[in-house]
């Protein structure tokens, strides 16, 4: 069990059959990225069908769960009881892909020492038996 | 090219009073929308029995084809949705407007939107509509934006100032913009509001100081870059040039207009966070602008007053980048310079107090003022005003047109 960041009454993903794999493969412990069964190609969001070669064979792949912030914003006023005030919105643009950028947190941080260019890596927050958020440190 | 005789202008505008979120209580949304149709109607001599047209964006709540009804449209011949999102659509409704008056699909269409938002969600909180289960967990998406909203809302990137904040932060990085130069949008747009009697700001004036010691929302954004959330309703209508001649006001051609966005662009960095600087950084509104100057045979010099999108102080500066009014990354120091507060400004940019100062109605009370500019009646007139710019919400795939008095 690692510890908890954000309190359960965040919104849940809404599912499709597009964001599933993300999903799954987050309660597994791996933070993936959908790529093309014909070309390789990669892309996050997922989508149903590849903008490259136009395959709907999609799966994913795993990352190494590094990256970099690309960008983020210090929110100042939680919407949800319980979340942590002030908190960190951002874009990370992840190791080893071809420059995708996830949104997600940045936690285990003072939100003040937060800058663009930051190296971090993933953490994964067991917000439930069946939901797992992946959200990101400091790498250490 | 079309026919000259059938070239798109407007013709009449009308809005409700505007008032703070919440604050209109003795109608509904959809009488509002009614009274802004009927206003707009008599502002340019027309019947509303006349109006043979509809059209909005971004899933209006009010459907045209009922307030056809409700207001005794003898028929409908054009019922038109954008498919922009959020503010991006007004001026592309706009357009839509005018292209099916111009191939001979209606006479007169009228674009408009109302807003009660203290009867219904808040447009742009997302987390007010969207997934929250009493234990964490999945539930299944009910529509491509939800299932988008998966990799955004369990993140608590949950409303429009986090997501835009998060483009400025990348702007202020790439260029050294300020908190400073985005404060310059908003006490320009505030003084503008002080002699503009609608204005929801009206009779509270704003500083520079003020500004900087309002409180951080989403930083870089602090309160007073953030536009008002507001109530009431807004329409303009628009026919052919030959009609506008015979009618009662000035006649303002509909020019140029156009909408769309750059590829991967998706519905922006709401959703999405990819793409190049200049995509992500630069508010996606690159080829809107090339594509309307393509179609405009002017330049951004001659243009004489501006009424650009401002949801965010910082959003007006990259949408003047894309327009080409400065360089990319200069719109901080265009800003601060002066160069959009009316009357010595060489941009006076949204004259009436725009989002920030006026109302917030997604955008169409600038086309209205855009309109009053080139009449001559805005309450901070620019001189000779014969061509005036007007945006709708960057970020977002989004729209634009410029109007043109003859």
């Amino acid at each position: 069990m690692t510890d908890r960041y954000f309190p359960d009454l965040m919104p849940s993903p809404g599912i499709s059959r597009e964001s599933l794999p993300w999903w799954e493969a987050a309660l597994e412990g791996r933070l993936v990225v959908q790529s093309c069964t014909a070309c390789k190609a990669e892309r996050h969001p997922p989508a149903p069908c590849c903008n490259r070669c136009g395959s709907y064979d999609q799966g994913v792949r795993d990352t190494a769960g590094t990256g970099v912030v690309y960008t983020f914003t210090v929110v100042h006023k939680p919407l949800i009881p319980g979340m942590p005030e002030p908190y960190v919105v951002a874009s990370i643009e992840l190791d080893g892909t071809e420059g995708l950028r996830v949104v997600s947190n940045l936690v285990e941080i003072d939100p003040s020492e937060v800058r663009i260019g930051l190296e971090v890596e993933v953490v994964f927050e067991h917000m439930s038996e069946e939901l797992v958020v992946p959200r990101f440190r400091p790498k250490s | 090219m079309s026919d000259r005789a059938r070239q798109a202008c407007i013709v009449g505008i009308g809005e409700t009073r505007y008032a703070k979120w919440g604050g209109i209580t003795d109608a509904s949304e959809r009488g509002l929308a009614c009274q802004a149709v009927a206003k707009a109607a008599a502002d340019a001599g027309l019947a509303v029995a006349d109006i043979d047209g509809v059209g909005s964006f971004a899933d209006d709540r009010n459907l045209g084809v009922l307030i056809a009804r409700d207001l005794g449209m003898r028929e409908l011949r054009y019922a038109g949705m954008s498919w922009l999102p959020g503010g991006g659509g007004a001026c592309g409704a706009l357009g839509s407007a005018a292209r099916a008056v111009e191939a001979g699909h209606a006479e007169a269409v009228v674009v408009y939107r109302s807003l009660c938002q203290g009867q219904h969600f808040r447009f742009g909180s997302a987390a007010a509509s969207y997934g929250q289960l009493e234990k964490p967990g999945f539930h299944q998406a009910s529509n491509l934006l939800e299932a988008e909203m998966a990799f955004s809302l369990p993140f608590g990137m949950f409303s429009a100032p986090i997501a835009y904040a998060m483009v400025m932060q990348r702007h202020m990085h790439l260029y050294g913009t300020t908190s400073e130069q985005m404060g310059a949008v908003a006490v320009a747009t505030r003084a503008h509001a002080q002699r503009n009697a609608r204005a929801v700001m009206h009779g509270r004036p704003m500083t520079l100081e003020d500004h900087q010691a309002s409180r951080l929302v989403a930083e870089p954004f602090r309160l007073f870059d953030c536009c008002l959330e507001n109530d009431g309703a807004c329409a303009v209508i628009v026919s052919t040039a030959e009609r506008a001649r015979d009618l009662g006001q000035p006649v303002i051609r509909i020019a140029a207009h156009a909408e769309g966005a750059p590829g991967q662009y998706g519905w922006g960095p709401f959703l999405d966070t990819n793409g190049s600087d200049e995509l992500y950084a630069g508010g996606g509104a690159s080829v809107v602008a090339r594509e309307m100057w393509k179609h405009a045979d002017l330049s951004p010099s001659d243009v004489d007053v501006a009424q650009i999108y401002d949801h965010f102080t910082g959003l007006v500066l990259l949408v003047l980048e894309a327009f080409g009014f400065c360089e990319v990354g200069e719109s901080g120091p265009f800003a601060a310079s002066g160069a959009l507060a009316w009357p010595n400004g060489a941009l006076p940019n949204n004259t009436h107090g725009g989002s920030l100062s006026e109302a917030y109605m997604h955008g169409m009370n600038h086309i209205n003022e855009g309109v009053r500019q080139l009449r001559g009646t805005s309450t901070s007139q620019v001189e000779d005003a014969r061509t005036c710019l007007v945006t709708s919400a960057a970020g977002v795939p989004t729209s634009a047109a410029l109007l043109v008095k003859d």
